[in-house]
């Protein structure tokens, strides 16, 4: 089927593992959601099957998702979760507090960027607006 | 065009009751083009099982919390059933925050609940454009229930009552007084009136108040009943579900006919509005211009100017 035409990019917004703190998240929704984005966003402590479940009835582009207490190390068993659901073509974004040397072993995993604090707001719309249009591209066509 | 579901095309396994199939569709469906044609008459057969169920209120009155409790209820009674929950887009950015699943998180994990977030991109009426289309794939794919939830509403949004077998409005207790009550719009069209949060100290006065309003009204071959229901204890829900089931049992073939004429209708006048909408005031078109600039300037009528500015966009339309 052909593709569909100039819809907004949807965009899951949330927190894996035990940490609560998602004032980071929601200004990162509230960034999306000012440049046109249509953002899900949920409680934080969602499990890796959820976020899966939730991306697919979503139907979304992009993940992101907002780690400050080392949950960013459960990231590789959504990436396989993601994959296993036939969510591969969802690009997944991860923000927050990433040590360095995390960071190589997330972008390994599949995960699209990592966003580290001080990054700017044009600096993220500007990737997930485009991580959107991949996710567009790479799904499996109906 | 060929219009049996390819196998394992997107409308197989839509009707099949895939919920990855029933997420793309919805997604397909909101835009526009060939795609959707060809995916609409290929559930047309299927249409027409599930039970939909709108529930409409004020932002606050616990709209998406009664949602949850009623999905609850609905799977204690073996019921399948899938949500579209909308949400303002913004009207300056046109990009929303799509929140109301947050209140049905424990649903998440079940197989026999699809929840879908929709923004309302734009259109007034409490619901989205594509929303009667959403609860039609919902219907289509196979589940019992399908809840229609719109934006927190006014006193205008009225749109649900074409789309839903059964249209709950959700009154928070010590919203307003009883001339509030006898007002024109949302609750009229209710077959079922709520108030949640049963608690609060004066839902015993809304429940009196709302009751008096009915008894203001004609009568008919349906008594609305007024419910309190507390969604966050979860009282009242069996009877909410026991007086729901009660109406959807009064649908007739010859209603939904009706009503799904009625929402095509809707459906057609909306779209041709926005044609005109954006000729007139996106498009910077020369005759429109023209036009305006004569009604302005009071050369000629309103009349007049709706009348050749819907000339000039039939000159201007492509034949299809």
């Amino acid at each position: 089927m052909t593709e569909v035409l100039n819809m907004p990019a949807r965009v899951l917004v949330t927190k894996i593992g035990l940490d609560g703190h998602d004032r980071g998240s929601r200004i990162i929704a509230a960034y999306l959601r000012d440049a046109g984005m249509e953002v899900i966003y949920t409680n934080p402590w969602q499990k890796i099957d959820a976020v899966v479940a939730l991306a697919m009835e979503e139907d979304v582009d992009v993940i992101g998702i907002s780690s400050l207490a080392t949950d960013h190390l459960l990231v590789p068993k959504l990436m396989k979760a993601l994959a296993e659901a036939e969510l591969g073509h969802v690009r997944v974004v991860v923000g927050g507090i990433v040590p360095d040397e995390d960071e190589a072993d997330l972008l390994a995993a599949g995960v699209s960027e990592v966003f580290h604090p001080g990054a700017m707001r044009e600096e993220i719309v500007s990737s997930v607006e485009g991580f959107a249009a991949e996710a567009t591209n790479a799904r499996p066509q109906d | 065009m060929n219009d049996t579901p390819e196998k394992n095309g997107l409308a197989a396994r839509l009707l099949a009751g895939q919920p990855a199939a029933l997420a793309r569709a919805i997604s397909i469906i909101e835009g526009e083009g060939e795609a959707v044609t060809r995916l609409l008459k290929s559930i047309q057969p299927n249409l027409g099982r599930a039970v939909v169920v709108g529930f409409t209120g004020p932002p606050g009155a616990g709209k998406s919390t009664l949602v949850n409790a009623f999905i609850a209820e609905m799977r204690g009674r073996g019921k399948t059933v899938a949500v579209a929950a909308v949400d303002p887009s913004s009207p300056i950015t046109g990009g929303a925050v799509l929140g109301d699943r947050i209140r049905m998180a424990e649903h998440t994990m079940d197989s026999g609940v699809y929840i879908r977030s929709l923004a309302s991109r734009g259109h007034l009426g409490g619901l989205s454009a594509s929303a009667a289309r959403v609860a039609d794939l919902m219907d289509a794919a196979g589940y019992d229930v399908v809840v229609l939830e719109t934006v927190g509403a006014g006193q205008s949004e009225v749109e649900m009552a074409e789309m839903a077998d059964v249209r709950i409005v959700i009154s928070a207790p010590g919203l307003g007084d009883d001339v509030q009550a006898i007002k024109a719009g949302i609750l009229e069209i209710a077959d079922i009136l709520v108030v949640n949060k049963d608690d609060l100290p004066l839902a015993n006065r809304t429940v009196r108040q709302l009751q008096s309003m009915l008894a203001l009204r004609a009568p008919s071959d349906w008594k609305v009943p007024v419910l309190s229901t507390n969604a966050v204890e979860r009282t009242g829900l069996p009877e909410l579900a026991d007086a729901i089931e009660s109406k959807a049992a009064l649908r007739t073939i010859k209603g939904a006919r009706a009503a799904l004429s009625s929402r095509t209708r809707r459906l057609l006048a909306q779209t041709a509005a926005k044609h005109v909408e954006d000729l007139i005031l996106r498009d910077q078109n020369p005759t429109a211009e023209a036009i305006i600039t004569a009604l302005q300037q009071a050369d000629i009528d309103l009349r007049t100017a709706t009348s050749k500015i819907l000339k000039h966009m039939h000159e201007s339309l492509p034949d299809e």
